[in-house]
C-alpha cells in the first residue's frame, strides 16, 4: 500500500502545480493593457464585485483548505495495511453530535455570505441615477451593437464613447438594454458585470469608469453564427475629448465633391436601405448608422480594424471577414467599389 | 439466502444461433439486459459526444483557427452538450439504476418491465432523432443540418424566424420523447422500491443506493414535465401559430429561461444524486465500515432535492431581474450547500477508522470527492449573483459545470464501473489498465478544466468559435485542449478494458469485493430470475450479519 500513497502525494505536487500555474496565468500583467480581467475593476460596480468575489474566494478556499487537508489526512492515516489484511475495521454507525456540528457551521458560513452578497446585490443594481447622468440606450443585434443618446440626438454603433466620472464630479452613464432579435448580453468585465439584451424585456445597468482609455468587451449570451465576433469597444474620454467627440457626431459630415461617384453608387443600390447616412435621403435601420464612420477604429463589430482594404473587402465579401454576417455581398464593379470605399472614407 | 442458481442436473443448453440472441436482446424485458442496453447506447454516445468535443477544442487551440466554420463550430457544441446531458449521461444511469436497484432489495424484476423496455426505447429513439438531423435538418436550402441554437436553445433563437428548416425541430422531438421515456423510468423505479422490496427490508434498511435513486426518480416526474411542456409550447409556436416565446408578438423570452432551468437546475441533481448513491456504496466498502450517518445521509439527500427545487434563476442572473430576487435566488442556491457539505463530511466520516483499501473503484471515488469539493465552492462563488454577473457565460462556467459532470459524475461512473462490471459479466476488469486509465484521465482532467477556469476569468464568453489574439487567452486555451486529448486516451484506455476484460478478466465470483449488499449474495452475471428464493433480511448489511454472526448489524438497529 506503501506504492499508492506515494502516488497520492505525486497526484498532490500535479495539483498544485496547476494551481500555481493557474495564478501565474491569470496576473494582469500578463494580459494585454486593454484587458478583460474581471479583478481589474476600473469603474464602482466593478470594483463592488472585485471586493465581494475577494471576499467569497477567502471563505471558500479557507472551506477549501480544510476539507482538502481532512481528506488527505484521512487517505493517509488509514490506508489499509498488509499486516491487518484480514481484520474489519471497528464499526461505527455514526454519531449525532458530529452531524450537529458538521450541519450548524456550515449554515453560519452560508448566513454570513449570503448578507455580504445581499448587500452588493442592492448597491449596485438599486442605485439611484443622478440627475447628470449620461443616458444611452444599446441596442443589441445579432451580431452589432447600436448606441443611441437620446437626449444628445446621437447615432452610432459598436464603439461606445462615455465620460470619465471623477471622484468630485461623478457622471455616471446609465445603459438601457434592448434587443431587436434574439438575446445578447452586454459585457466589459472591468467596467461591470454582464446584463443581456433580451426582445421586449428592457433591462438597464450602470457604469462609472474613473480612468480614460479603451476598454474591450463582447456579446456573452449566445445569439446566432457571429456571437463569436460581436464585440464592444468602449471608449472613456476626459471632459474635453468627449465634449469634442459630442459635437463632432453632431455635426453633419460637409459633402465633399469628389465623393458624389460613391455616394450615388451608395443611393442607387440597397445600402441606403439598411444604413443611415446623416443628411441624405440614406435612412435604414437595419444595419450601422454610417453618419461618422471615420471616426470608428473598427468595422464589423470590432471584426476587423478600419482600414481602407478592410473597408473594401467588408463591401465586396463581408462573408470573408465575418461569415454568417447578415450583411450581403454586394457584388459590385470594382469602379463602383472603389467609389464607394472613398465615399465611405468621407464620413468623418 | 440465495447464494446459488438454479441448475437442472443433466441438462445441457444448447447455445442460440446469433439471430435468436439479438431478438432476445432486442425484445428483452429483463431488467437487467435493459440496464444493459442503457449502458451500451450511453458509451456509444460518449463516443460520439466526446468526438464533438474533441473539435470544439481543436477549434479553440489557438485565436483566429479555422479548423471549423462558425456554422459547424455552433452545431458541435449544441450537440455535445443535448448528447451528453440527454444521451450518455441520464440513459447511462438508469441504466445501473435499472440493473441495481431490484438486486439491491431483493426483488426479481422491476414493477413495470414492459413499460421499462419501452422507456429504453423511447430514449433512443430521441437520440436516433437528435442524430437524423444531421441528414434531414436542412428542410430547406442554407438552411443548416443539426441544431446550432445551443443546449437551452434561448427564445428566440429557437423560433423559426431564426432557427428555419428542421434542426430544432429534431431537437424538441428528441428531448420530448427522450423525456417521456425518463417520466416512464422515474415511475417504474419509485413503484419498484416502494412496492417490491423483499421481506425484512423495511425503508430504513435499503441501501443508500436505492434511497438515492428514489429521491433521484421523483425528482425526474417533477423536472422532466416542464421542459416536455416547454417543448411542446414551442412546438406550437413553431407550426401552429402560438406566441408563447414569439417575443415580436408579445411573447417572453424570459417565459421559456424559466421553464428550461426549472427543468436544468434539478436535472443536474438528478445526475449527482445517483452518483452520491454510487460512492455512498463503494466508500463503505473499500474502507471496510458502514457509510456513517446513514438517517442523515437520507434526510441530506432529500433536503437537496426540495432546496434544488427552488435554485433555478440562479442561471438567470444576468437576466436583469430585480434585486429581492437576485436575493431570494442566491439564498437557495448557497443553501443546497449546507446538505451537500454534510455528505461529504459523512463520506470523509466512513472513511475515518478504516482501512482504506485503494482498489480501481476506490481511486475514482476519491478523485470524486476531490473535484466535487472544488466543484461545489466553485458553485458558491457564482451563487454570489454580483459575483456571477462577471463569471456567468464565461469560460468559468463552463469549467465550473464541467467540474460537477466530468469531475464529479464521470468519475463517479467510472467507479461504478470498475465496482459492478464484474457483477454484470463475471469477470473482473484489470486492475492495471484501471490505474492506468484513473492517472492519465487524472491527468488530463485537471489540465483542462483546471486551467479552462482562467480565461473566464479573463473575460472569455462561451459558445465563441474563435477569438482575438492578444487577449492572453492562447496559451490557455492550447493547454486545454491538450488535456482533452489526454482524456480520450484515458477513455479509449477504458474501453479497451472492457472489451479485453469481458473476455480474458479474471473470474469475479459471487463477491469479489467482500461487500455487503444483496446483490453480491447470487451468481455474477445473475440468473435472469436474479433470487432462486427471495432473501430475507434483517439489517442494512444483509451480507455482513451472514459473515459475522458474532456481530451482526441486526443488533443495532
Amino acid at each position: 500500500m506503501k506504492y499508492s500513497t506515494v502516488r497520492f502525494f505525486a497526484q498532490l505536487i500535479l495539483l498544485l502545480f496547476w494551481f500555481a500555474a493557474a495564478v501565474w496565468a491569470s496576473d494582469p500583467k500578463s494580459s494585454s493593457s486593454n484587458g478583460t480581467n474581471i479583478f481589474a475593476p476600473a469603474s464602482t460596480p466593478a470594483r463592488s464585485i472585485t471586493n465581494l468575489s475577494v471576499f467569497v474566494l477567502c471563505i471558500t478556499g479557507i472551506i477549501f483548505a480544510v476539507v482538502f487537508a481532512l481528506l488527505v489526512y484521512t487517505t493517509v492515516k488509514f490506508r489499509g495495511r498488509r499486516v491487518d489484511d484480514r481484520r474489519e475495521p471497528a464499526q461505527v454507525y455514526g454519531s449525532m453530535q458530529i452531524e450537529l456540528a458538521w450541519t450548524i457551521i456550515p449554515i453560519l458560513i452560508v448566513v454570513v455570505l449570503f448578507l455580504a452578497t445581499a448587500r452588493v446585490i442592492h448597491a449596485v443594481q438599486d442605485a439611484p441615477e443622478p440627475a447628470g447622468a449620461l443616458d444611452v440606450i444599446a441596442i443589441g443585434h445579432q451580431y452589432w451593437w447600436e448606441f443611441r443618446y437620446p437626449k444628445l440626438g446621437i447615432v452610432t454603433a459598436n464603439e461606445l464613447h462615455i465620460p470619465v466620472s471623477g471622484p468630485d464630479d461623478p457622471s455616471p452613464t446609465f445603459l438601457q438594454l434592448l434587443s431587436v432579435d434574439t438575446d445578447h448580453s452586454f459585457w466589459v468585465p472591468e467596467l461591470g458585470g454582464k446584463t443581456d439584451l433580451i426582445p421586449n424585456h428592457p433591462n438597464k445597468m450602470w457604469m462609472d469608469p474613473q480612468r480614460t482609455g479603451i476598454f474591450l468587451g463582447q456579446c456573452a449570451q449566445y445569439c446566432g453564427t457571429q456571437h463569436a465576433k460581436m464585440m464592444l469597444r468602449v471608449s472613456v474620454d476626459g471632459p474635453d475629448d468627449f465634449s469634442a467627440w459630442v459635437r463632432s457626431q453632431q455635426t453633419i459630415a460637409p459633402e465633399d465633391p469628389g465623393a458624389t461617384a460613391g455616394r450615388r453608387v451608395f443611393e442607387q443600390n440597397a445600402c441606403m436601405n439598411c444604413h443611415r447616412v446623416g443628411g441624405t435621403s440614406a435612412d435604414g435601420r437595419f444595419g450601422p448608422d454610417l453618419s461618422h464612420l471615420m471616426s470608428r477604429a473598427t468595422i464589423a463589430a470590432g471584426a476587423a480594424e478600419n482600414t481602407h482594404d478592410n473597408l473594401r473587402l467588408w463591401i465586396q465579401d463581408p462573408s470573408a471577414i465575418k461569415p454568417g454576417s447578415l450583411m450581403p455581398a454586394m457584388k459590385l464593379s470594382d469602379a463602383d467599389l472603389d467609389a464607394v470605399v472613398s465615399y465611405m472614407e468621407t464620413l468623418k | 439466502m440465495s447464494s446459488n442458481a438454479i441448475t437442472i442436473p443433466g441438462v445441457q443448453i444448447e447455445a442460440r444461433p446469433w439471430v435468436d440472441e439479438l431478438h432476445q436482446w432486442l425484445a428483452t424485458v429483463d431488467h437487467k439486459r435493459l440496464g444493459i442496453l442503457y449502458i451500451v447506447s450511453a458509451l456509444f454516445f460518449l463516443m460520439i459526444g466526446g468526438v464533438e468535443a474533441l473539435i470544439i477544442r481543436v477549434q479553440l487551440m489557438h485565436s483566429h483557427n479555422n479548423f471549423v466554420s462558425p456554422e459547424v463550430f455552433n452545431r458541435m457544441f449544441t450537440m455535445h452538450g443535448t448528447t451528453m446531458i440527454f444521451f450518455v449521461a441520464m440513459p447511462v444511469l438508469f441504466g445501473f439504476a435499472n440493473y441495481l436497484v431490484p438486486l439491491m432489495i431483493g426483488a426479481r424484476d422491476m414493477a413495470f418491465p414492459r413499460l421499462n423496455a419501452f422507456s429504453f426505447w423511447l430514449s433512443f429513439l430521441g437520440a436516433l432523432l437528435l442524430y437524423f438531423s444531421f441528414l434531414g435538418g436542412s428542410g430547406l436550402y442554407g438552411a443548416g443540418n443539426a441544431p446550432d441554437v445551443g443546449w437551452w436553445s434561448y427564445a428566440p433563437l429557437g423560433a423559426r424566424a431564426f432557427s428555419p428548416g428542421h434542426s430544432s425541430d429534431y431537437w424538441t422531438l428528441a428531448l420530448l420523447v427522450s423525456g417521456f421515456g425518463s417520466i416512464g423510468t422515474a415511475i417504474n423505479i419509485i413503484a419498484t422500491i416502494l412496492c417490491l422490496r423483499c421481506p425484512g427490508m423495511k425503508l430504513s434498511r435499503m441501501p443508500l443506493f436505492a434511497w438515492l435513486n428514489l429521491v433521484m426518480a421523483g425528482m425526474v416526474l417533477l423536472a422532466i414535465t416542464p421542459l416536455s411542456a416547454a417543448q411542446i409550447m414551442l412546438l406550437i409556436d413553431r407550426y401552429l401559430g402560438g406566441h408563447f416565446f414569439d417575443t415580436q408578438a408579445g411573447g417572453s423570452a424570459v417565459l421559456w429561461m424559466h421553464f428550461f432551468w426549472i427543468f436544468g437546475h434539478p436535472e443536474v441533481y438528478v445526475l449527482i444524486i445517483p452518483c452520491f448513491a454510487f460512492i455512498s456504496e463503494i466508500i463503505p466498502v473499500f474502507s471496510r465500515k458502514p457509510i456513517f450517518g446513514y438517517p442523515v445521509m437520507v434526510a441530506a439527500t432529500v433536503c437537496i432535492a426540495f432546496v434544488s427545487m427552488s435554485v433555478w434563476a440562479h442561471h438567470m442572473f444576468t437576466i436583469g431581474m430585480n434585486s429581492y430576487a437576485n436575493s431570494f435566488f442566491t439564498l437557495t442556491t448557497m443553501a443546497v450547500g449546507v446538505p451537500t457539505g454534510i455528505k461529504i463530511f459523512n463520506w470523509i466520516g466512513t472513511m475515518w477508522g478504516g482501512r482504506i483499501q485503494f482498489k480501481t473503484p476506490m481511486l475514482f471515488s476519491i478523485g470524486f470527492l476531490f473535484q466535487f469539493l472544488i466543484a461545489g465552492l466553485t458553485g458558491i462563488m457564482m451563487a454570489a449573483s454580483p459575483f456571477d454577473w462577471q463569471l456567468s457565460l464565461s469560460y468559468f462556467v463552463v469549467a465550473h459545470f464541467h467540474y460537477v459532470i466530468v469531475g464529479g459524475i464521470l468519475f463517479a461512473l467510472f467507479a461504478a464501473f470498475y465496482y459492478w462490471y464484474p457483477k454484470m459479466t463475471g469477470r473482473m476488469l484489470s486492475e492495471s489498465l484501471g490505474r492506468l486509465h484513473f492517472w492519465l484521465f487524472l491527468i488530463g482532467f485537471h489540465l483542462t478544466f483546471d486551467v479552462m477556469h482562467i480565461p473566464g476569468i479573463l473575460g472569455m464568453p462561451r459558445r465563441i468559435y474563435t477569438y482575438e489574439p492578444g487577449r492572453g487567452w492562447d496559451t490557455l486555451n492550447f493547454i486545454v485542449s491538450i488535456g482533452a486529448f489526454i482524456q480520450a486516451i484515458a477513455i479509449l484506455v477504458f474501453v479497451a478494458n472492457l472489451i479485453i476484460s469481458y473476455f480474458k478478466g479474471d473470474e469475479a465470483g459471487n463477491d469479489p469485493w467482500d461487500a455487503w449488499t444483496l446483490e453480491w449474495s447470487i451468481p455474477s452475471p445473475p440468473p435472469a430470475y436474479n433470487f432462486a428464493t427471495l432473501p430475507t433480511v434483517a439489517s442494512r448489511r444483509p451480507l455482513w450479519d451472514l459473515k459475522h454472526p458474532e456481530d451482526p448489524d441486526s443488533r443495532y438497529e
